[in-house]
């Protein structure tokens, strides 16, 4: 399998003064499901439109199984894309837009007509093939789309936040027929989203990116447990943040002064610098325990709750721990809003959990 | 947005009276057995619209009309669509002046246009005629099809375009198969609105022409003699039902497939 | 070498968009821009006899022009008369666009397709027929007698600034209510909602939030009215007569039968720059104004 199959070699693009992608290097292997994630303006659909030759590069070249695409316009690109409005023709019904890109792949009737009836039954739309954009709903649209850019079998699938603009419990479907779809096919897929349940869900490997730059690239777990600086750790699940200062260094670990709670050795993964003040440590919400009585885990701190957030699944809590100066975020599947009399309870945290990191 | 207001309804009623009546007139009119247009009526007659079979200044006045409007508006209309392409996809320096440049035409009194196409057209040594007509109409109609035509493009949704050059297809190729089937209904509304422009405008021919008359040119001539006048009213007449008929059209197709019906008629300045 | 084009074409959008553009540029550079300048230039020759130009640079036409008082006269009564139509065009539509926008509630299309549609038929068989109804022998003249309640024709409604300034009413209202009724539709109605839950009587909500909101559409009308009026030669040759004479018509002679074409330029120079001179000051004072609304 190829490692290197998409290679993104410093690649810039500056619209005027703006740098949307910022000198991003990225390798894509082969058959992977890797997804771009960010917020809106951090350059991820820049690079994905980038890949799929709508804008040209700024600087920077791009390779695609060894070959240099960089000049080469969308319609000689390996690559093909699924929009985000999903772009069906509406001058043309089902059949016609799927067949449209077949054309100049000088193919005989009969294989045009054989790889449309497959790519149908593989996005479940048999029998649609007369309809029109208009007469169809958003789900369909979208698997119209999707049978479309695959029908050309591409080395490389582009898809463009496809599942925004469809309800949660459709996304939710979706998500997981995509993912068993491209195990199936075993085309690379790259992906961009801005929802991090989605991409996490999902991806073999995510980007995050903000502001041009790729912020850290690592499988979801990865992402989850150990983000590497302050943007990713806020922007994949909810995490609170405590203000600290690293005092003296101890091999793998260091001696971090935590504000109201005390001097703790917590677990240096990120090699940040001794005696700093320009850390921050970061802890999850779901990683805390709120209780009724005082626990043994490494921190166990009185608390007044604030407010409550019920979700059903797990509750929310907002929190005032003593010696904290800003409201701590817990999450409990085991407690509810109606579980705690006049709002006092204990939160507890452990060492293990509190991830450092540098405040940029 | 809730009470209705019935001084400002009569109000408008009454306004769209005074728009209409004088319209109106000519057909009524055109059908009265006398030659000044009073109140009684005289008689009912077709005797006016008979008269226009016979007469063949009348006929060559109208086929002049009929060439130059066809070639003006395919001329203008085409240059329109690549223009307005231009503007409502790109963003690209020195946009502002030339949009103002190419919508100035539109935006100067018609007589300074007709003006200074005739001093150029003399004295390059040019006689004047139906060509000089046509290239002053062109002038005139292309950044009013360019409205027409901006309006459509920016309604258009781009990713379609940019979906058939990722599916393989070239410019051009994308042209046909996709942008052009779906701007067709605002390339003839263009197209057609065009052509009521050319074929109503009456200053340019008039400096331009020569002794090549246009219908417009021809009517003017007309209007000078009292006799002629219910023969006037009877051409008139003939004009305004289809003009209206072809606007409609025109208007009609313009709003084909477009979701935005109500933007399209803003005049953008 | 095709990757190099490539990549220059594909790197500039300018290169793309000014493609494009350029039948549009080159058809008004030449049929526009260049025989304008030549107008320009013809300005400042001679005629010396019927076929004889003197091709020396002077200003003397200028001067003539301003000598004139013919001339400097038609060029006044020209703008007064377009201002009259622009002043009347704007108070007498404003209320219809109004309506339109803040009080029909389905089918506003139609209404505006209604209210425009008789603009789409040819000026000057509308002229023509505003002939027909204020002539001495027409319409209102002929019914008013009719029913008795004049013994002689209205005169002054036929060949004079009157009949000029109300067939130019007519004429252009069409091109007054679109933009008008583009920046009225814009107006959120709960700014009005809000004007009077304040306490503002209907006038005061009128004249202090939805005028100053519609001024856009008020600026772009105004423009719309005046600079084709100012130039306009079919009313006044129709239905002027002598009193109604505009400038337009002076350079059409100087053009055909009084034959001084260098004259004629500068006439026609000279109200162009009349039309640039007050659109820059309407679009400043514009400018200013709206600056002080948001």
């Amino acid at each position: 399998m190829n490692n290197s199959f998409i290679q993104i070699n410093n690649i810039s693009k500056h619209f005027a003064d703006v740098k949307a992608v910022d000198d991003v290097s990225v390798e894509i292997k082969e058959g992977e499901f890797f997804s771009l994630l960010g917020p809106s303006g951090c350059g991820k659909t820049t690079l994905l439109r980038l890949l799929a030759g709508f804008e040209y590069p700024t600087s920077g070249n791009l390779l695609i199984d060894g070959t240099d695409i960089t000049a080469l316009p969308p319609d000689k690109r390996p690559t093909n894309m699924v929009f985000q409005n999903y772009a069906i023709f509406p001058h043309l019904n089902v059949e016609k837009n799927i067949q449209f890109g077949l054309r100049k792949l000088g193919l005989s009737n009969d294989e045009i007509d054989k790889r449309v009836k497959d790519v149908l039954s593989s996005v479940k739309l048999e029998g649609y093939e007369e309809r029109f954009s208009n007469q169809l709903s958003g789900g369909q649209r979208q698997r119209v789309a999707l049978a479309r850019a695959l029908v050309r079998q591409p080395k490389v699938l582009l898809l463009d936040e496809p599942l925004g603009a469809l309800d949660k419990k459709l996304r939710d479907e979706m998500q997981l027929e995509l993912r068993t779809l491209q195990k199936n096919i075993g085309i690379t897929f790259v992906f961009v989203t801005h929802d991090q349940q989605e991409a996490i869900s999902m991806s073999d490997r995510v980007a995050v990116m903000n502001d041009g730059k790729i912020q850290q690239l690592s499988v979801p777990n990865e992402l989850y447990k150990n983000p590497e600086n302050i943007f990713v750790s806020d922007f994949i699940g909810e995490t609170n943040f405590l203000k600290a200062e690293t005092k003296s260094s101890d091999g793998e670990f260091i001696n971090v002064s935590i504000e109201g709670l005390g001097e703790f050795k917590i677990k240096n993964n990120l090699n940040i610098a001794a005696n700093s003040s320009d850390v921050v440590c970061s802890v999850r919400p779901e990683s805390m325990m709120i209780s009724k009585v005082k626990s043994d885990w490494d921190i166990c701190l009185d608390a007044k709750i604030c407010q409550t957030s019920y979700l059903g699944e797990m509750t929310r809590f907002y929190v005032e721990a003593k010696g904290i100066d800003k409201i701590i975020t817990v999450s409990s599947q085991h407690f509810d809003n109606q579980s705690f009399e006049n709002n006092e309870c204990f939160i507890s945290m452990s060492l293990e959990d509190i991830s450092l990191l540098n405040k940029k | 947005m809730n009470e209705k207001n019935s001084t400002l309804l009569i109000y408008t009623l009454l306004y769209f009276g005074f728009l209409y009546v004088p319209v109106l007139f000519l057909p009524i009119f055109s059908f009265n057995d006398a030659n000044y247009m009073s109140f009684p009526l005289a008689g009912f007659t077709t005797e006016h619209y008979e008269e226009m079979w016979s007469k063949r200044n009348l006929h060559k006045a109208l086929w002049a009309s009929i060439k130059v409007g066809v070639v003006a508006s395919v001329v203008s209309t085409t240059i329109a669509l690549f223009a307005a392409k231009a503007f409502a996809r790109y963003k690209f320096r020195g946009e502002k002046i030339s949009y103002g440049g190419i919508m100035m035409p539109f935006l100067i009194p018609e007589i300074i246009l007709a003006v200074a196409i005739l001093v150029i057209w003399v004295n390059l040594g040019f006689k004047l005629g139906l060509v000089p007509v046509t290239i002053g109409h062109t002038l005139f109609c292309t950044p009013f099809a360019m409205l027409i035509l901006i309006a459509r493009i920016e309604g258009f949704d781009f990713s379609l375009e940019e979906a058939s050059r990722d599916l393989g297809e070239n410019a051009w190729g994308t042209f046909f198969r996709v942008s052009f089937p779906l701007y067709l209904p605002g390339i003839v509304a263009a197209l057609l609105l065009s052509f009521i422009i050319s074929f109503d405008e009456f200053i340019l021919a008039f400096f331009l022409t020569g002794s090549d008359a246009t219908l417009p040119m021809y009517m003017w001539g007309q209007m000078r003699f009292v006799q002629k006048l219910p023969h006037v009213l009877a051409l008139g007449a003939v004009i305004i039902v289809f003009t209206t008929f072809i606007v409609l059209l025109a208007l009609w197709l313009r709003n084909v497939g477009q979701g935005k019906a109500k933007k399209d008629i803003a005049i953008k300045l | 070498m095709i990757v190099f084009w490539r990549k220059i074409y594909a790197k500039h959008d300018n290169v793309k968009a000014y493609t494009l553009l350029s039948p549009a540029l080159i058809l008004v550079i030449l049929a526009m821009a260049v025989p304008m300048a030549l107008m320009l230039s013809f300005s400042m020759f001679t005629q010396v006899s019927m076929m004889e130009i003197d091709y020396t640079f002077t200003f003397q036409r200028y001067i003539d022009f301003f000598q004139k008082n013919l001339l400097v006269t038609l060029l006044i009564k020209s703008i007064k008369i377009s201002f009259l139509v622009t002043l009347i065009t704007l108070i007498t539509a404003y209320p219809v666009c109004y309506y339109i926008a803040f009080y029909v509630k389905k089918n506003k299309m139609l209404w505006l397709v209604l209210l425009t549609l008789p603009f789409w038929t040819s000026y000057l068989l509308r002229v023509f027929s505003w002939k027909i109804i204020l002539g001495t022998k027409g319409v209102i003249n002929s019914s008013l007698i009719n029913a008795g309640i004049l013994s002689e024709p209205l005169t002054f409604l036929m060949y004079s600034q009157t009949a000029v300034v109300i067939t130019l009413t007519h004429a252009w209202a069409a091109f007054a209510l679109l933009p008008l009724y583009v920046s009225l539709e814009k107006i959120d109605f709960s700014f009005i909602e809000a004007g009077r839950d304040l306490g503002l009587s209907r006038f005061e909500v009128f004249w202090k939030i939805t005028f100053p909101l519609s001024l856009p559409g008020v600026i772009g009308a105004i423009l719309i009215i005046f600079i084709p009026t100012v130039g306009d030669y079919v009313t006044p040759a129709l239905l002027g007569g002598t009193d109604g004479r505009m400038l337009s018509n002076m350079i059409q002679a100087y053009f055909g039968k009084i034959n001084n074409m260098p004259l004629g330029a500068a006439s026609a120079t000279i109200m162009l720059t009349t039309v640039v001179l007050i659109t820059i000051i309407v679009s400043n004072v514009t400018k200013r104004l709206t600056q002080r609304l948001t």
